[in-house]
């Protein structure tokens, strides 16, 4: 079994085949697979809010879609991915609770997915698969020797993307 | 620096446990008069944690709960999530719809409406007793349930906490009934703004 690397809320993590990178739990949140085919090298990003621009000055740009990625990809690139070959598979964006008069902060995850949409099309990465919405929680795994991404779920099973 | 929660003082944190106390003194004995059954909590502690560290406190992000979440309104809004180890929850419905223990593996609409019902009078009375500590009048929402990971729940809370900072002030108290192994944690997340109001209310504003 290769190393498995554990990637936080708001946070991300680089590796090489043939480690894998997991994050646990994500439910709003979007779990973002970058992944370069020929290198083998990929990036796990957990990120928690779509804007950087819409939320209090912090000091840790992995929360936010549109300072995370770019990060992603500059590290990836650092150790040998080349950006063009760097496609993405995006999962989470779930709303756990239901109130009837949904609010704008209930739709989080919603927007999370936008936002990640959005900042991928601005770095000009493709979005090869998609697991998004509904109101369950995800465990999601990038498999580096593969570019298999392991979405778990409780009781929606499990799929390979 | 944004974070005024790192800035809080031994004084302030102090008596936001004795706040998380009397809520949840009030709450442990709404939940035995239900159940009639002895309940026991901890002393509420008072943590100032990294976000991505809040879902530790219950065993991990990949922990299987179930999770009653209600918002509350008024001067100091914030939210309220009861927590409990899957089989803890399963165990209350058990207890609370007069069936033998172990008999529930998948909740019907009835068991869901009654463990809402139990977050909804924990909370009841853990703000009944925090409006009458700060003279602030606080109400709370209509609960909400959900049964999936802890970190997948706890995000909901976490994701406004986020706007904000990288620190969550958590007010937390763990219940346990000893008999039946039940237990479950409690926490108040005040919205960002509300800490102030409630330390001024209670005269510890600096």
């Amino acid at each position: 079994m290769a190393g498995q690397i554990k990637v936080g809320m708001a946070d991300y993590k680089i590796g090489q085949s043939p480690a894998s990178l997991i994050s646990y739990g994500l439910g709003s949140c979007v779990g973002i697979a970058l992944y370069d085919p020929v290198s083998r090298i990929g990036g796990l990003a957990h990120i928690m809010l779509p804007d950087s621009t819409q939320a209090r000055p912090s000091d840790n740009p992995a929360k936010f879609a549109d300072t995370a990625l770019p990060l992603v990809v500059q590290d990836m690139v650092k150790i040998g991915a080349v950006k063009a070959r760097i496609w993405a598979k995006i999962a989470g964006g779930a709303q756990m609770f239901t109130f009837t008069n949904t609010t704008d902060i209930m739709r989080v995850g919603e927007r999370n997915t936008e936002a990640v949409k959005n900042t991928l099309k601005r770095l000009d990465i493709r979005i090869v698969a998609e697991d998004t919405g509904g109101n369950y929680g995800r465990t999601v795994e990038l498999f580096l020797e593969t570019g298999i991404y392991r979405i778990k779920t409780i009781d929606k099973g499990e799929k390979e993307l | 620096m944004s974070e005024d929660i790192l800035k809080l003082s031994p004084l302030q944190l102090d008596a936001l446990r004795e706040v998380g106390n009397v809520g949840a003194g009030n709450a442990a004995t709404a939940l035995s008069q239900i159940l009639n059954r002895k309940i026991d909590m901890t002393v509420p502690e008072v943590a100032i944690l990294p976000l991505s560290d809040v879902p530790d406190i219950v065993g991990g992000p990949d922990a299987m709960v179930a999770g009653v979440y209600l918002r509350v309104f008024g001067p100091a809004p914030g939210s309220i999530l009861f927590l409990l180890p899957k089989d803890s929850a399963f165990d209350l419905v058990d207890m609370l719809m007069g069936r033998p223990r172990g008999n529930t593996a998948v909740l019907t609409s009835i068991d869901e409406s009654a463990l809402m019902e139990i977050g909804n009078i924990l909370a009841g009375a853990y703000l009944n007793a925090l409006s009458y500590f700060t003279k602030l009048t606080l109400l709370q929402s209509i609960p909400a349930l959900a049964i999936d990971m802890a970190g997948a729940i706890l995000s909901v809370i976490l994701i406004q906490l986020g706007q904000v900072g990288d620190h969550a002030l958590v007010i937390e108290t763990e219940f346990t009934s000893e008999f039946e192994g039940v237990k479950g944690h409690f926490f108040l997340i005040p919205d960002p703004g509300s800490l102030g109001t409630i330390l001024a209310s209670i005269g510890v504003r600096e």
